[in-house]
C-alpha cells in the first residue's frame, strides 16, 4: 500500500508495523508528531503497546531501559534538545546493550535557538555506543526504521534512527507501506537473551572493577563490528522482501570519478542531482552516501573511495575547534591506505542551522575542489564553510 | 511489644544475604531487608546510584536475590516505570516493580522523575531510605539534611541552615493512592505498611528513616535506638496518607524531648543549649501543622 506521508509518520508507522510494546516520549519541534501519530495508534488499539507520557526525554530513555531490560521492544522519539538532556541515558543503554530503537530528528542546538536541520545533536552522541543510521527519504525512514530493531536485537545494542528536520521530517513523500504479515516475517517478537525475570533473578550494571571493566568494553565493541556484518545482511534480506536496498555505503555515478562527494541526509538527494548534471556535460563527478555513521563503514569506504583523486566531504556540523566531524572521521579511515591510492579530503562546513544548501552550493564546493587540484594544493586541514556570509 | 511477639510478626523468608557491603550498624540495609520481607520473591528494583550501589555488590555478585537494575542516580521512578510497563505487555500484574532510591536520589535529583512517574499514578512502590546526607559520596548535605547538621559540605562553622524538605507533603499533593513513614526501629509497623502498599495498585511511597553511623557519627550499635528516639520525639513521625487526604498517625507518639536523640550524634556536636532549644520549636510547631492535616486532610 502506497500513502503520502510526512517523515515523521513514517516513524510512526515503521514503529507500529514493528509491533513495538512500550514507548515513552516527549514532545519537541520537529519531532513532535512521530510521537503524536504513536499516540493516536495506541489509543485506537492499532497498536498494542504501552505509551508513557514521562515528563522529559530524561525519563524517556530511562523508561525506555527499564523496559528494555525487561525484555520488551522499545521505542522513543527526539531531537536535538531533547537528546542533549538523555545524554547520561544514552550510555546506560549503549553500555547496557540494549536494544532500544530511537528516532531522532536532526536539528541544531542552542543558542542561538532553532529548529532546522543540522546533524549536531546526534554526531555529538557519537561515543555513547548506539549505532547511527542516516535517512535520505521518508521511504527510507520508515524501512530503516523496522530494520533497526532487527539489527538492535540481533546485537544487543541501541539504534538511533536519523532524518533531517523538515526535509523529511516535515515534508510529505509517497512512502510504500510493508504489509504487517511480511514484516512479522522479517521481524518476529523479540526474545530477549537475558532480561529482569523473577524466576531468574540477576543483577544488571553493577559495580565492575578494573579487573572486569575492560573486557565489558572489549564485548561491547566486538558487537559495534559485528552490526556491520549484520546490517548488510539485514539490507539483503529487506531488499530480497521488498525490493529497496539502502545499505551502509552507496556509491552513485562513481565510476571514473576525478572528485567524489561524501553526503549524508537530504544533502545526498541534491547531489544526485548535481552529479547528473554534470555528468551530463561530460565531468567525472560522482556521490559516496554514508548511512551508517557508527559503527563507521570504514572498509567500505577505503574499499568506495581508494583511488579517487579527491573526495569532497559535505559536513552539516562542526565538531568546534577540529572541523567537519564526517571529513575528520573519513581522513581517518583512509590514511592506511597507501599514499598513491589515497584521496585527497576536502572538507566543506554547509548548511548549519537549517540554511539551505542548494545545487549552487553544492558547485562551489565541487569548484573549490577542483581549483586546490589544479593549483596542486594540498587539501586544508582548516575545512571550508561554503555559504556563509561574510 | 514484647521481643517474642514482635518475632512472630516478621516473615522469616530473606531474600537478601549475609555478606554483603554495607557498613556495620547500617540502617539503609536493615531497611532493604525488611521491606523485601514485606514484598517476597515477586518483586523487582530500579536501583539509582547511592549506598546501595555498593551494598548490593559488585559484579557478578548481589546480595538481593531478586532481579535488580542499576541505573543513573536521577531515574528511579522513570525506569521503573519502564519496567511496569514491560511486565504489563507481558500480563504480569503480580511481580512488585520497587525503586530503591537514597534522600539524595529522592528529594534533590531524582525529584523530577518521581513527580513525574508519581503524577501518572505508575504502578510502582518508591522506597526512600533516608539517612540525611549523601553518604555513598562521602556525607554531604542533601535536601533531607536536617538544620543545624554538620557534613562535609556543611562545615560545623556554617552547619546546615534550612530545615529538612516535606517529602511526604510533596508526595500526597500528587494525589497518590498510598504515602507513608516508617523507621527500621518499628519494623512490624513497616511491613505492615510494606504489605499494605504491595496490595494498591498506582505509585505507593514509603519514607524510612534508615540511620547511618559514619554519616550521623553514631557508633554501630545505636543505630536502632536512634531510629526509634526519631520517632518518639516526633522529629520522623509514624504517619500514613491516603489519596493525598487522609493523614493518619500509626502510633501514639509521647513527644519525647528532641535533646538526647541530638546530642548522641557526632553530626550534631557542635551545637549548643540554644540551637537545640530551636530544633526543640520547629518540631513542636511542625507537629501542631501535622495535627491539623490529620483532623482536616489537606
Ligand atoms: C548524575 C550523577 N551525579 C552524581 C553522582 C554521584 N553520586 C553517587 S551516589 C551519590 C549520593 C547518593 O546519596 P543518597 O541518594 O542520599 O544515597 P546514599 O548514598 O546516602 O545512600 C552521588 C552524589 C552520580 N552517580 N550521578
Ligand atoms: S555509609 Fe551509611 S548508609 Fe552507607 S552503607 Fe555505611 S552505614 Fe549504610
Ligand atoms: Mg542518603
Amino acid at each position: 500500500m502506497k500513502k503520502v506521508m510526512m517523515g515523521n509518520h513514517a516513524v510512526s508507522w515503521g514503529v507500529k508495523l514493528a509491533r513495538t510494546e512500550v514507548i515513552a516520549a516527549y514532545p519537541i519541534t520537529p519531532q513532535t508528531q512521530v510521537v503524536e501519530a504513536l499516540s493516536e495508534m495506541c489509543s485506537s488499539g492499532e497498536l498494542a503497546a504501552r505509551f508513557i507520557k514521562v515528563e522529559s526525554e530524561h525519563s524517556a530513555m530511562a523508561a525506555c531501559i527499564g523496559a528494555s531490560a525487561t525484555g520488551a521492544r522499545a521505542f522513543t522519539a527526539t531531537s536535538s534538545q531533547g537528546l542533549a538532556l538523555m545524554h547520561e541515558v544514552l550510555h546506560w543503554a549503549g553500555g547496557g546493550r540494549l536494544p532500544i530503537v530511537m528516532a531522532n530528528v536532526n536539528r541544531a542546538l542552542a543558542p542561538a535557538w532553532n529548529v532546522w536541520t543540522d546533524q549536531n545533536d546526534s554526531l555529538s552522541q557519537r561515543d555513547t555506543g548506539w549505532i547511527q543510521l542516516y535517512c535520505e527519504s521518508n521511504q527510507e525512514v520508515l524501512d530503516t526504521t523496522i530494520q533497526a530493531f532487527k539489527l538492535a536485537e540481533a546485537v544487543d545494542l541501541p539504534v538511533m534512527v536519523v532524518l533531517d528536520a523538515f526535509y523529511l521530517s516535515h515534508t510529505s513523500e509517497p512512502v510504500d507501506i510493508p504489509d504487517q504479515e511480511a514484516v512479522d516475517a522479517f521481524l518476529p517478537r523479540r526474545v530477549a537473551r537475558v532480561k529482569m525475570d523473577v524466576n531468574d533473578p540477576r543483577s544488571f550494571g553493577a559495580l565492575a572493577t578494573p579487573a572486569v571493566y575492560m573486557e565489558m568494553r572489549l564485548r561491547q565493541q566486538e558487537a559495534m563490528e559485528l552490526a556491520r556484518v549484520t546490517y548488510d545482511e539485514i539490507v539483503e534480506e529487506w531488499g530480497g522482501m521488498f525490493g529497496r536496498r539502502n545499505g551502509a555505503i552507496e556509491s552513485y555515478h562513481a565510476e571514473g570519478a576525478e572528485i567524489l562527494l561524501v553526503t549524508s541526509g537530504t544533502i545526498t538527494s541534491t547531489s544526485r542531482h548535481v552529479v547528473n548534471e554534470l555528468r551530463a556535460r561530460g565531468e567525472k563527478v560522482g556521490l559516496v552516501k554514508v548511512k551508517m555513521f557508527r559503527p563507521f563503514p570504514t572498509e567500505a569506504l577505503r574499499v568506495a573511495l581508494a583511488g579517487v583523486p579527491h573526495v569532497a566531504v559535505l559536513d552539516r556540523n562542526i565538531s568546534p575547534g577540529h572541523g567537519g566531524i564526517f571529513a575528520e572521521e573519513i581522513r581517518s579511515a583512509l590514511y592506511d591506505l597507501a599514499p598513491e591510492r589515497r584521496p585527497r579530503v576536502h572538507g566543506y562546513i554547509v548548511g548549519l542551522g537549517g540554511r539551505d544548501v542548494t545545487p549552487a552550493v553544492i558547485e562551489d564546493c565541487l569548484a573549490r575542489t577542483r581549483a586546490a587540484a589544479g593549483a596542486g594544493n594540498t587539501p586544508e586541514r582548516e575545512d571550508l564553510w561554503v555559504g556563509v556570509k561574510s | 511489644m514484647s521481643q517474642i511477639q514482635i518475632k512472630d510478626q516478621i516473615p522469616t523468608g530473606e531474600l537478601m544475604s549475609s555478606g554483603h557491603f554495607a557498613c556495620p550498624g547500617c540502617g539503609g540495609s536493615l531497611a532493604m531487608r525488611l521491606v523485601l520481607k514485606g514484598l517476597g520473591p515477586k518483586t523487582m528494583v530500579a536501583l539509582p546510584a547511592c549506598c546501595w550501589t555498593i551494598v548490593a555488590g559488585p559484579w557478578p555478585q548481589s546480595s538481593v536475590n531478586i532481579p535488580l537494575y542499576h541505573s543513573p542516580f536521577e531515574t528511579a521512578a522513570a525506569v521503573a516505570s519502564g519496567i511496569r510497563a514491560a511486565l504489563d505487555m507481558q500480563g504480569d500484574q503480580e511481580t512488585t516493580v520497587l525503586a530503591w532510591a537514597g534522600d539524595g536520589g529522592t528529594f534533590d535529583i531524582g525529584l523530577q522523575a518521581l513527580s513525574g512517574a508519581a503524577e501518572r499514578n505508575e504502578n510502582i512502590l518508591y522506597v526512600c531510605y533516608d539517612n540525611e546526607a549523601y553518604m555513598n559520596t562521602g556525607i554531604q548535605r542533601s535536601s533531607a539534611t536536617p538544620w543545624g547538621a554538620w557534613t562535609t559540605t556543611t562545615p560545623a562553622g556554617h552547619p546546615e541552615a534550612r530545615p529538612k524538605k516535606d517529602i511526604l507533603a510533596i508526595m500526597a499533593a500528587h494525589r497518590i493512592p498510598y504515602a507513608a513513614t516508617a523507621s527500621v526501629a518499628y519494623p512490624v509497623d513497616l511491613i505492615r505498611k510494606v504489605e499494605k502498599a504491595r496490595a494498591i495498585r498506582g505509585t505507593r511511597f514509603l519514607h524510612v528513616i534508615a540511620p547511618c553511623p559514619p554519616g550521623w557519627k553514631t557508633s554501630d550499635d545505636e543505630t536502632i535506638e536512634l531510629a526509634r528516639m526519631a520517632v518518639l520525639t516526633k522529629i520522623f513521625p509514624l504517619m500514613e496518607v491516603e489519596d493525598g487526604q487522609t493523614w493518619r498517625f500509626s502510633m501514639e507518639h509521647p513527644g519525647d524531648p528532641v535533646e538526647p536523640y541530638i546530642k548522641r550524634q557526632g553530626r550534631f556536636s557542635h551545637l549548643g543549649p540554644r540551637e537545640i532549644g530551636q530544633i526543640q520549636l520547629d518540631v513542636d510547631a511542625r507537629w501542631k501543622m501535622l495535627e491539623r492535616r490529620v483532623e482536616m486532610g489537606i
